[in-house]
Formats: structure tokens, sequence, C-alpha cells
């Protein structure tokens, strides 16, 4: 794009917060790649978020202490920020900037590409349908994830969000046995977090299939914007280059959200709800939907995003725009969690936009959605008679509002909860069969009579 | 000197010396990306790029092109699926990729399409603006009539039938003005009309909420406020397939790419109950997801609404889907903020409620101009998308007093279930009267009190529910029990529709009066077995509700 050549200048006008103000730049391209040198300090690198004639801003990545921008020296590199991708990266591990902290020596790859990406040219999408087997009854049963979807994880202070995740990861079938990757990028989340969350991966075998992208608490926050685009810049590499199917998991979104709020404060722009930049919906956009599969092209890119809910409030910008752009969410409970049922997820408010597409005849069960709908129409309403039963007791209520408070509380222990670890598909139905069964007739109006009679004769047969 | 880039920053730039008109269209950088002129002062333009700017470089030459953001209209917008410019993306595809590049250009109407025109008029026929000069048969029984543009008239020189390109000259005024099969127009300018006129005809949505209790009038707007996850791009998409509409044109403004797959794949696929053709043969899709560059998302909807008041024009009856209006709002929020212009509310600028009432009062039922006389409508819908389901922010509150109908989506219907999980308490229409007169032809004679009968005891139900809430449903007497059993059942039976079953996706005004009688009438029943002395507990409303179940996942009456 841009063919300009490296240039230096000597000093800038002003510092301050992650932000340097140069003056006078020739050429300055928007993103374009910056080196500041200061002598007897490490290299710092940076970004350039306003390009000017008059006045160009940058953005460092890294820690800005002892700084002195008079006596700096700023090489603007005519390059936009890249990275490079290839599938030597399997089993591999970066930092937020994409330098190796393994202590391997870095990859050579097998391309370069801008971290940023370009949008996927919507008529050329083809529709995510394949369903992903994730072993968790509340995923599969009721909030089914397929291949391509991005379906985040809001889960809050102190939940096992990441938690839920290496389950995920650990427990997905991919349908037919296909190549199939991790990506993982650590944003902000603490060294212990992180470290779990690799052993994890590591104990389950699945290291030389996964990246990892680690930008920890302690580590420059303006680096948290750049950590997820790597993942995803090297995803889209995996899935559409060399045809594998990759599940991106970025935790933690929030962090991410608060190191743009830093930027857009520094920068003085006019903040919107609870300090947040107004641009916060389209950038989140620009990680979120590189999530997808490109027709004609064999792999996928599926996103597991985790974002905690400041104060368990999903009105909080960060999860209200993250479920506006992405397929559903996956949402944790507190009340669950202190109860010990795992993984706690509240199937009520949880949703997957693209549960439709990926189950039925030829892909899950044929009653997959009307024996889903049951599910959570009677456990919704056990949960509000639950309500209703703390304010006037259990005893008065009618007989089919009590069989679904008792309903609502064996399909939290026995369906929601998995002490016993990974269920299939089949087991998943069972579970739930047989937590319907319990009920009469008169109460599953959702199920159709071919499809009670159905499960009757299966029943029957030995 | 020529003009340079100066600044850029995200999608504006700043280009001098340049003395252009506002709203023009320039070329930016070396890839020529396209862009608008959104301020001058002095030497010093400001413009809005429609495309990533990123790698755009200061220095770079910047050329102006003496029009502004037009629509090019004209056969072969039918089926079509364009970015928020107007490009399609298939021949976007062509030139840059499965990915979006910079620079692509492409017309909006395919230049090496050849169209067969049959003239309806003649030499030395003189024709004033809207006159139809003859038609194309864009789809399989889908006449376009090709029409005189706004700002041209005379006599005719010369005009043939035969096949033409868009491009071609299919005959000429006296004056020389050729004409063509297609002319363009500037999108942010609403297109001429002869005379706006009121309606009675109702725009049928197929969805009995809407019909029965918040209908909306053809030419009218109505706007779907609610949080994520609340449907409110299923309303969309049911509307857009299933409506009574003779064009339906669809705008993804900012929303999801996979949505837009689904669209893709769905319409081609489904079809139009009324007319037995494919959806998308009557369908005209822009879309510029929530990762396409903002600039463009802010031009779509006038894209959308230029292209609803073009078929309007010819005479068709028209329904524009904007999904959603709250992101062309950010987008204009995301502008205003980088011109440093002074924030109103939520830091939206101070013109958000204007633009937003000039945008919705492009709907409307008209006579349009030209000859023979005709009447068409654009009848707009606008999802919005409330920042944490919460109506009181400004895009709702604007939105609010320049639309005829809101439908409010509440997230806690939605987690029951309820789809399309309207609020019956908050949402409201302003056409019901307007249009009740046709309900009561084509839908049943008692259309008006059988809407109020339901309107009246979903309003006592909630009144019970209260009471129980508060005292225990002990306190309730026989006949409170009953209306909220009644009640339930019209929640369950008229008001909730499945958009995914095929009986019950779409709903005649007809089949709508059947449930909405049917289900009446087993609440009145019940009151029959109480006042004959009877209890509560000896009514089985199992075997009423399964009936009416049948009924509504039935077909057509």
């Amino acid at each position: 794009m841009t063919a300009t050549m490296e240039r230096v200048h000597r000093g800038a006008a002003a510092a301050g917060g992650p932000l340097l103000f140069l003056e006078r730049t020739r050429r300055v391209a928007l993103g374009e790649w910056v080196i500041v040198r200061m002598a007897g300090q490490a290299d710092r690198r940076g970004q350039v978020i306003d390009a000017g004639e008059q006045a160009t801003v940058v953005q460092l990545l890294d820690e800005t202490v002892g700084l002195a921008p008079d006596r700096a020296e700023i090489t603007l590199t005519g390059e936009i920020a890249t990275t490079v991708v290839g599938r030597e990266l399997l089993g591999r591990a970066f930092d937020g900037h994409g330098a190796s902290v393994d202590g391997l020596p870095s990859p050579i790859g097998e391309g370069v590409r801008p971290i940023n990406g370009a949008a996927i040219n919507p008529v050329r999408r083809a529709r995510p349908q394949d369903f992903i087997e994730t072993g968790i009854s509340a995923i599969d049963a009721m909030n089914t994830l397929v291949r391509g979807q991005k379906l985040p994880v809001f889960s809050g202070p102190g939940l096992p969000g990441l938690e839920l995740a290496a389950r995920i990861v650990e427990w997905s079938r991919a349908p037919r046995g296909e190549p199939f990757a991790v990506v993982f990028a650590a944003v902000g989340i603490t060294a212990r977090e992180s470290r779990e969350f690799v052993e994890r991966i590591r104990a389950s075998g699945a290291m030389s299939r996964t990246v990892l992208y680690l930008n920890e608490a302690a580590h420059p926050a303006v680096e948290r914007l750049l950590a997820p685009r790597l993942a995803l810049t090297c995803a889209e590499f995996l899935a559409f280059d060399c045809g594998v199917h990759v599940l991106v998991v970025i935790a933690d979104m929030t962090h991410y959200c608060e190191a743009l709020r830093e930027i857009a404060t520094a920068r003085e722009e006019i903040p919107g709800r609870r300090g947040y930049p107004g641009t916060m919906y389209t950038d989140l956009a620009s990680i979120y939907e590189r999530a997808g599969i490109v027709r004609g092209r064999p792999g996928s890119i599926t996103q597991i995003p985790i974002l905690t809910m400041p104060d368990d409030d999903m009105t909080h910008p960060i999860p209200d725009l993250t479920g506006y752009i992405t397929e559903g969410q996956i949402v944790l409970s507190r009340e669950l969690h202190r109860r010990a049922i795992s993984p706690p997820i509240d199937v009520l408010p949880s949703l997957s936009r693209l549960m439709g597409g990926g189950i039925g005849k030829g892909r899950t069960r044929a009653e997959h959605r009307e024996w889903s709908d049951q599910l959570y129409a009677t456990y919704a309403r056990g949960r509000e008679t639950r309500t209703m039963a703390a304010i006037v007791g259990a005893s008065g209520l009618p007989p089919a509002d009590q069989r679904a408070l008792a309903f609502a509380e064996t399909f939290e222990q026995k369906f929601i909860g998995q002490p016993g670890g990974r269920r299939t598909l089949d087991e998943t139905f069972e579970a739930g069969w047989s937590l319907l069964e319990t009920l009469p007739r008169d109460d599953l109006l959702r199920i159709r009579d071919e499809t009670w009679q159905a499960r009757a004769s299966k029943k029957g047969a030995p | 000197m020529s003009a340079r880039i100066r600044r850029v920053a995200g999608s504006l730039v700043e280009v001098a010396p340049l003395r252009a008109a506002l709203y023009e269209l320039a070329l930016v950088g070396h890839a020529q990306m396209l862009g608008e002129v959104i301020r001058q002062r002095g030497e010093l333009a400001t413009l809005q790029v429609y495309e990533d700017t990123t790698g755009l470089s200061v220095g770079e030459p910047v050329e102006t092109l003496g029009t502004a953001l037009t629509a090019q209209l004209g056969p072969g917008l039918l089926g079509s699926v364009l970015d928020g410019v107007g490009r399609p993306l298939e021949r976007v595809a062509a030139a840059t990729g499965d990915f979006i590049g910079p620079g692509a250009r492409a017309d909006t109407l395919d230049p090496a399409a050849r169209w067969r025109f049959a003239a309806l008029r003649a030499e030395g026929e003189s024709v004033a603006p809207g006159d139809i000069l003859g038609t194309v048969e864009e789809k399989p029984g889908m006449l376009h009539r090709v029409l005189v543009p706004p700002g041209v008239s005379g006599a005719i020189a010369s005009l043939a039938s035969g096949d033409y390109s868009v491009a071609d000259s299919i005959g000429s005024l006296a004056d020389g003005t050729p004409l063509r099969l297609s002319h363009r127009w500037p999108v942010r300018v609403p297109r001429p009309v002869a005379e706006r006129l009121g309606s009675s005809q109702p725009f049928v949505t197929g969805q009995r909420v809407f019909d029965l209790f918040f209908p909306v009038a053809e030419g009218g707007s109505a706007i779907v406020p609610g949080g994520f996850g609340t449907g409110k791009t299923i309303i969309e998409q049911s509307l857009a397939k299933f409506a009574d509409a003779d064009v339906v044109v669809y705008v993804g403004c900012g929303e999801r790419g996979n949505e837009m797959t689904d669209v893709l794949t769905e319409f081609p696929a489904l079809v139009d109950p009324r007319t037995g053709k494919p959806v998308m043969d009557r369908a005209v899709l822009i879309v510029n997801t929530s990762n396409m560059p903002v600039a463009a998302r802010e031009a779509s909807i006038y894209l959308g609404v230029t292209v609803a008041e073009y078929f309007r024009d010819q005479g068709q009856r028209v329904a524009l889907m904007v999904d959603s209006t709250s992101r062309w709002a950010e987008a204009l929020r995301e502008m205003a903020a980088r011109l440093q212009e002074m924030p109103g509310e939520e830091g939206y600028p101070t013109y958000l409620a204007n633009r937003l009432g000039q945008f919705f009062e492009r709907a409307g039922r008209v006579r349009t101009l030209g000859a023979p006389a005709r009447e068409g409508a654009v009848t707009i819908i606008g999802a919005i998308s409330p920042p944490g389901g919460d109506f009181s922010e400004p895009v709702t509150q604007a939105a609010l007093r320049v639309c005829g109908s809101m439908w409010a989506l509440d997230a806690s219907l939605a987690h029951q279930r309820h789809f399309p999980a309207v609020d019956w308490e908050s949402s409201f229409s302003l056409y019901a009267d307007q249009v009740a007169a046709w309900f009561t032809e084509h839908g049943g004679a008692d259309w008006t009190p059988l809407r109020r009968e339901l309107v009246a005891l979903l309003q006592r139900e909630r009144e019970l529910r209260d009471i129980a809430s508060l005292v225990g449903p002990d306190a309730l007497e026989d006949r409170d029990h009953l209306v909220i059993e009644a009640a339930a059942l019209v929640r369950e039976v008229v008001l909730r529709q499945n958009a995914y079953l095929p009986n019950d996706a779409l709903c005649s005004p007809k089949k709508t009066h059947a449930l909405a009688r049917a289900t009446l009438e087993v609440f009145h029943q019940g009151e029959a077995t109480l006042a004959s002395g009877k209890p509560f507990a000896s009514i089985d409303l199992v075997p009423a509700r399964r009936a009416l179940m049948a009924l509504r996942d039935g077909g057509e009456p």
C-alpha cells in the first residue's frame, strides 16, 4: 500500500500516557509501524493512529516510563503492522507483539500478513451449519455451537469463564476428524489464569495443534489491542489458506475494551457510555466478524471470546455491544456457581443464533428443536415459579407449577451440572428425555405427538 | 498545486488545496478509494472515505468527480446484492477476491446485461418526468417500467423497442437528450412526487401481533427497538420474506456477516406464497456489515430508500427494511466526533433527530409523477438497537417522534422464547383506526371489537398477575383464574408466531381473525361454565389448547 521509505525523526513534540505526538512528519500513513529508540533503553514499538502533515499521533505498545520525547529517535518504517503466519506456528507461544516467548527462534513462516485483516465479502461467506459436539449438555442441547460461529462466554468476576473455554477446547469433537487447531489469545488476564489454561491444553495433548499469544496483566496495556488481531491473522491463514478448522479463544475482552478506553481518553475523544469510546461497536466488530467460513475454502474460524461482565451486569457496554455483534452468548450464573453446579451455565439468557442451521435430522437428531424448546419452556416455567414460591410458598401453587418447580431443580443438578465429565450427544439426549418423561404428557405441549410416540416406541424396543 | 492528503484519521481525510461542493464524490489516494466531501473550509476539504483507510498516506493525490453519490436505477436491481455505496458485492469479489480490498469500482447495474425493451410511447409525443416510456421484463412476470427521469421533458425524437444494455441509448428527445433504460439519482435527495396521499390500506405483514394489534399503514413507518437477542432481525427477515409488497429493499446496516449469508441462502430458495416466485426476485439487498467501513454504513440507508422510491415511482408497493437504524446513527456519531463537532446527547450530533426525521419522511403513499396516473408506496420498517435495551436513549426517542408504529421488543418475553417478543403494553400504532375498515373487510366483520376484547383481556391479566405476585394465587377468584388461563392462550396461540414453521411463519388476516375468535370463544365458554355455578377447577382447558394449536399450526382456513 504505502510505498514510502523509512524516515527518521529526531525528537517528538510531546508524549503523554501511551501516546507520542510528532510534528511535521512527511508522507506518514495511517496504521504505519513506528520504532522509537532511546539510548540505553529497549526499543519501543508503536502505530500511527492519526496521520497528519502538521501533527501525527503514535500509539505506543510498550511502557513509556523513561521516554523523553525530545531525545527519542523515531523511525517511521513505511510498513503497516504485519505478522508472520504459517503452520510452523502450531505448538508455539508468542507475546502480544508476536515475539517468541518459548525460547525457540522466531518462525520464518509461510507469509506475512497485515494484522488488521480485511472484511470477508458477505457474498463469499458460507452458511455455518456444521455441529460441534462440545460434550457440554447446556451447549449441545440448547445453545448449539456450529463451525464458523462467534459465541462469547459472558462470565462475571470470579466465575469460571476461562475454565469453560478450556473444557470446550478439551472436549470438542470435530464432526469428521478433519484438521483442527486452537489459537489462544490471552488479553490482560493474570499469569496464573493464563498458565492454568495452557497447562490444560498441554495435558489434553492438544499443544502441538495450538498457537498461543500471551498478553498477561503485567504486560503493556496497549499491546492488548494487538494480541487478538495477531491471533486472528494467524487463524485466518490456518483456516483459509491451509484448510484447518480453527477455534479461537480470546480472554478477556473486558481488558481489551479497557485498553481501548485508555487510548480514547488519552486522545481526548468524546466518551460514549461509561467512558468507552463511541467507536467501540465498530472496533469490536473488526475482531468478532473475523469468524466464519469462506465459500470454496475448506477451513473455518470459530470464535469463543470470553468477557467479564462488570458487576454481573449484562447491560454494561462491553457485554451489550458484544451481544449485538456475536451470534448469541453463553451466560454464566453466579447462583449456579455458588451451588457448585458445573458448568454454571444459565440457559435462559443464553442463546445460539446459529443453532437452527446446525441441528435436526441428519445433523443431530430430528426432534432436537422441539425437545430443546420443551426443556427450555419447562425450566423457564420452573424458574418463574421459584420466584413466586419464594413469596407465597410452594404449597399454594397449582400442581403443574409444582411439577415445573421440581423439574427446574433436577434440571440444574442433573442436566446442566456434569459432575461425570463429558457427555456425548446421545447421553445428552438421554439425560434430557429422562427428565421430560417424569412429567405428564399434557405438560409437554411443545413435543409433537409423532415425536412422543417415536420416543415411546424406541424406548419400548429392546 | 494539486489536491493532496494532509491528514488521515480513521475514515476521515483532510485534503488541500481543494475547493469542492458539499457531498461531492472524490477518488482518494493511489488506490482510488471512494470518498465524499463533508466539510469545506477555505482550501481545506474534509472527506469521509467509504473504504478501509489503513495504509493511506499523507501526500497521496485526491481527485474530485464533480457529482454527488448517486444511485444507478434501472433494470437489474432486483435480485442484486449491493454494498453501502451501490457496488454489487459479486463484482467486488471478482475484483478483490474473498476479502474486500480497496479501490474496487463497479457499477450497480451490470453493463453487459441486455434487456428487451418494449416501447409504449412513440416519436412526436411529448413526455414529462415520470412518464412511462416502455417496459422491460426484469424477472419473469415482473415488469420494470422505464421512466422519464425527473427534470427531463420534451418531444420524443426517436424511441424504439429492442434489446439494449443499461448504457445504450434507446432513443432521444427533440433537444437531443438521450433516453436510456437507467438513470442516476443523488441518494440524499428525495425523489419528487405529484402528491402525497393518505392511506387506508394496511401494510399486511403476515404477523398476527402486528396486523391485529399494531398495524402499519402502507406508506407508513414502524420502528422495532429491542435489545440484543430479542429477535429484531428475525422480524425484519420474516417481513422481507412474507409481507405483502411488490418489492422489498433490505438494508443490512452494520450487522452480522453470517446473518446476511442466511438471507442470501434463504431468499433465493424461498417462494413468495402470493406470486409463487422466488422471494429473491422481488428483493434488493444492501449489505454493509459491522466490519465494513463506517462511512458506507452511513450512506447505505440513503441508497436503500432511493432504490425504494424508484420502484414506488413505477407504481409499486415497496417495503424498506433497515436493520439497524442505530448503526447508521452511530456512524453519524463517529463522523461527527472526528469532525470535532459539539456533541449532543450521548455524543450523538445535535442534528440526529433531524436527519432521522428526514429519512423516515421518505416513507409514504404517493401519486407519482408522470403518465399514466399511478400510485405507489414506500413503507419503512426500521430496527433499532438501544444500548442495554434502554429505550430512553436518543436514537429510539428521536425515531419515536417520527414513526407511526412502535413494536417494542422485550427481553423477558424473548427469554421466555415468546416470539415475536413484542411487548403489547408499550407498543403502539397510530394507524389502527385508519386501516380498521380494510381489515374488517378482509379479515372478519368483528375485527375491531375482537381486537379490543383481546387487549382488554391481556390488560386484565397483567393486573391479576400483579395482585397474585403480591398476595398469592389463592387470593384470586375463579373468574380471575379463567382470565389468566385465557390470556395465556391468547399469548400462546395469537401473539406467538413461529418463524420456522412453514404453516405458521405467514398468517393471513383471515387466519389471524379465525384464531383470535376461536381463542376468545374458549374464554366465553369458560365464562358460561362459571356462570352456571360450576367451579374453575371443573374446566379442562387442555383439549381446547391443543385444538387451538392445531388450528394455528395448520394451513390457511
